[in-house]
């Protein structure tokens, strides 16, 4: 016997209540964005500057201790977080200690972080300072810039590339449903305020890898029904792609969900942001290659003569012989 | 229908066994590097027993190629520095002036005038002269010699309100801070080549940034300690000497601190006498009272200098100059012939040592600014390594449950496609010599989840061919071919995504795109050549009337 996520030869109609998905993944871009505008991200350092240190000692944290010993330092907005993982030892107490960025200093200053470790060793003897970074404001004003021109570009050029294999209707629906998933993305980050830094926007770029890989699936089955059932209703042959490659969505993106809970869970705090974000963007990948992609492909309409032999369709390919 | 030429059978096969042994090396992570350390040190310093011992750890026809493992993953130091470019006009300018002044000596005495540092600004005494002395000073421009900068002179003269102004074309601007990168480069290297550390990466960035990142270093402070300082070593006539910061120095003076004595300044002529540059060597060293010092030797025209300076000045004292700031200023006792002297100081034994190195790898000929510094402790380096085995290990062993529980034996095709994926994924790390970063596990992980959605596309196109009762063999081979397309343009698509990471990251965000990228590649390989010829030696040995997927 087989395990089954998804019952075979379902037709479950997706579309039943389309206008309104689309509404609410609107509605739920919008709070994102507004979130975002609001509250902000938790930029780290690597998008603001300044430094953050990561302590560890064999006795427990105290947050107002070390604050209290950093105190006459004068170094402006200090933060400091006990950082808890299942991973560590039992005498593993690691904080992490987050300095902004210094009035009018480009340069990072040797002198303020080892002022820092001083204060903090004058307190915690056996203290160990397990990484220290920082980022001047030069380079992280550089940073953002470079990681909002790495989104755009991929964003770009997979309209691009999707525009070439299809048709723009589908360029356009993917990449709709692309800007739902980064939007999202961003909009939980600044909820949760997790740290939004340089690793993030790695994993933004694979969610719209992703999610594009999903969305590619379902489109290229609409195609080939599309030109299969050239009398039927597109709504219908929507439907019929979805819940032929339902099965394949579930599986992929559980064996996908798999590998990262076991990363989320054991892989050390180092990284959980980018696991988090990354998960997360499995979720509303998924969720948006049907309810974002191919709803606004249906809004949109679509050629419905596809018996020329397009060039540009998946043909050239369908040969290849192993 | 199902079949694989003998040939294309072969290719594949030895595709796979060229990635697995590529990636064996890994495996013996320990030994290996050993192995390496040691091929390289009898390379460089001749063959002990102890390296002979290490280099048997691991046999010489194996690949030993490694991936080497991240900063984050390692500990070590990272640094992002930039070089003031625009510090070496000023010493360019510097230099200009007595051959200006000697050019114009038979036409009409002149004087040097206050400027901008980026600038050479001479007064006239006769300023009825000016045409000629323009001609005279524009006579000493040298063509620029680089590809771009070819036709123009080096320098720019133009004569306003009885002056005459020099200042550096754009052309030679440009050619100098070329010059200037590239210098800088090469000493930072010597620099922390002569500390003795292992595989350090210094990279140029940009226009005028280099990237310094050396694993195993304490902290990013202590190679700040080594690569930070300029290191100018300069002596120079001293003028007088004072306790006031702002005295007026005179044209073609400046005033600079003493390091030792708090508040004592000196006056100094701003011409060095010799530099650091006609330096052969410098060695830490004691003086006659025990002291630490730094003993030092000349090349033969900083020595005849040197001589013929110290001869001409006995009784008189000079400065030895150390990036702005005077060591000491003994008198000259007698002239000094050898070229061959001492530095002393309040230095302690550790300072000593460090002026000796950076003596000896030369000055910067630019001051660096960082911008950004990074400190990733060992510790902290193998807590990562460690909770990222585990994690994989898991993920690996859910996905490969959870696909044969799916898929029952085409599961276990897939599956022994992903083992394969995942060696051929190290495999190529190896040969292109990449680095695994934390993010760069996270793209393995994620890719061990991802890879088996070729093979998901094509069993779950094999169960619909089924469904419409054609045989089984017809069947896997329409599925193949019916799923292609969207594998194909699923993984462009990824792909894509992958390269802009790749071109646009930076350091760990770069690891991760790398092994993202492989693993597309190495994982529609896997899933469209391995799963196939999988199923069809299956097929061809059993012949199975019906099939189940």
């Amino acid at each position: 016997m087989r395990l089954r996520l998804f019952k075979e030869n379902s037709n479950f109609d997706f579309f039943k209540h389309w206008k309104m998905w689309l509404g609410i993944s609107g509605l739920m871009m919008v709070i994102a964005f507004a979130s975002f505008m609001i509250q902000g991200l938790n930029f780290g350092i690597d998008f603001r500057g300044g430094t953050t240190i990561r302590t560890e000692s064999p006795l427990a944290v105290n947050v107002a201790e070390y604050r209290g010993a950093m105190e006459q330092l004068d170094l402006g907005d200090i933060t400091i977080t006990e950082v808890f993982d299942p991973t560590f030892r039992e005498d593993q107490n690691v904080a992490m200690i987050r300095i902004q960025a210094q009035d009018e200093q480009e340069a990072v200053s040797v002198d303020t972080i080892e002022a820092v470790q001083a204060a903090l060793k004058d307190i915690r003897p056996d203290i160990k300072f397990t990484s220290v970074e920082s980022v001047g404001p030069k380079v992280s004003g550089e940073l953002i810039q470079t990681a909002a021109i790495a989104v755009v570009l991929a964003i770009g050029a997979v309209l691009i590339y999707i525009w070439l294999r299809f048709e723009w209707q589908f360029a356009v629906g993917a990449v709709l449903a692309l800007v739902h998933d980064v939007l999202l993305t961003i909009g939980i980050f600044s909820e949760l305020q997790i740290r939004f830094d340089l690793a993030i926007i790695a994993a933004l770029l694979t969610i719209v890898g992703y999610s594009l890989n999903d969305t590619v699936v379902v489109f290229d089955r609409v195609r080939e029904n599309l030109r299969k059932y050239k009398k039927r209703d597109l709504k219908e042959v929507l439907n019929l792609s979805i819940n032929e490659t339902m099965s394949r969505t579930f599986m992929t993106s559980v064996t996908t969900l798999l590998a990262l809970i076991a990363l989320f869970v054991l892989g050390g705090d180092v990284i959980r942001g980018f696991v988090f974000a990354m998960i997360w963007g499995v979720i509303v990948g998924t969720y948006s290659s049907i309810f974002v992609a191919s709803a606004v492909l249906l809004y949109l309409g679509v050629k419905r003569d596809w018996s020329k032999p397009d060039a540009n369709a998946g043909n050239q390919y369908a040969n290849i012989d192993a | 229908m199902l079949q694989i030429d003998l040939w294309k059978r072969i290719a594949i096969a030895l595709t796979c066994a060229i990635g697995l042994w590529l990636a064996l090396p890994n495996a013996f992570y320990g030994p290996v590097e050993q192995h390496n350390d040691a091929a390289k040190a009898i390379e460089l310093s001749g063959s002990t027993p102890e390296l002979q011992a290490k280099l048997a750890l691991w046999p010489d026809w194996m690949p030993s190629g490694l991936v080497n493992l991240g900063l984050d993953l390692r500990g070590g130091a990272h640094l992002l520095a930039e070089v003031k470019v625009q510090d070496v006009y000023a010493a360019r300018m510097e230099a200009q002036w007595p051959e200006v002044r000697d050019a114009l000596r038979s036409l009409t005495p002149v004087r040097r005038q206050q400027s901008p540092e980026d600038e050479l600004r001479v007064r006239l005494n006769d300023t009825d002269k000016m045409a000629q002395a323009l001609e005279i000073v524009r006579g000493l421009a040298r063509p620029v010699t680089t590809l771009t900068g070819a036709g123009s002179n080096d320098i720019d003269v133009r004569g306003e309100d009885g002056m005459i102004i020099v200042t550096l074309s754009d052309a030679e601007k440009q050619a100098t801070d070329e010059r200037t990168m590239q210098q800088s480069l090469e000493i930072i290297r010597r620099r922390i080549d002569e500390v003795g550390t292992r595989e350090p990466t210094i990279q140029r960035q940009g226009a005028d940034r280099i990237l310094i990142q050396v694993p195993g270093i304490g902290s990013a402070a202590e190679l700040k300690a080594i690569i930070g300082t300029t290191a100018q070593l300069t002596f120079n006539p001293v003028v007088s000497r004072g306790s006031d910061a702002n005295a007026n120095p005179g044209i073609g003076n400046k005033v600079l601190p003493s390091v030792d004595e708090e508040g004592a300044y000196y006056t100094v002529e701003a011409a060095p006498v010799v530099t650091g540059e006609e330096l052969v060597d410098a060695q830490p060293s004691f003086d006659q009272n025990g002291s630490p010092a730094v003993s030092f030797r000349f090349n033969t025209t900083g020595a005849r200098k040197f001589g013929n300076y110290t001869a001409e000045n006995i009784g008189a004292p000079f400065a030895i100059i150390l990036d702005d700031k005077v060591i000491s200023a003994p008198t000259i006792q007698s002239h000094i012939p050898g070229g061959s002297g001492i530095i002393t100081g309040n230095f302690n034994v550790e300072e000593s040592t460090n002026l000796a190195i950076l003596l000896r790898a030369g000055a910067l000929p630019a001051g660096l600014v960082f911008l950004e510094e990074r400190t990733i402790g060992p510790e902290l380096g193998q807590d990562s390594i460690d909770a990222g085995k585990v994690a994989t290990i898991i993920a690996f062993v859910a996905v490969l449950v959870f696909m044969f529980l799916s898929y029952g034996l085409f599961g276990i095709f897939a599956n022994i496609a992903l083992v394969i994926n995942v060696g051929m994924i190290f495999g190529l790390l190896s040969l292109v010599g990449a680095t695994l970063t934390l993010p760069g596990i996270a793209g393995i992980v994620l890719t061990v989840g991802m890879a088996v959605d070729a093979n998901v596309l094509i069993f779950e196109r094999i169960r619909e061919e089924l469904k419409t009762a054609k045989g089984p063999a017809r069947a896997i081979s329409l599925g193949y071919e019916k799923a292609l397309s969207a594998i194909v343009d699923a993984n462009i698509t990824t792909l894509i995504t992958a390269v802009i990471l790749f071109v646009m990251g930076s350091g760990p965000v770069r690891g991760f795109a790398i092994t993202l990228g492989f693993g597309i590649i190495t994982s529609v390989f896997t899933a469209i050549f391995v799963t196939r010829l999988l199923v069809v030696i299956w097929f061809e040995a059993r012949r199975p009337k019906t099939i189940e997927v």
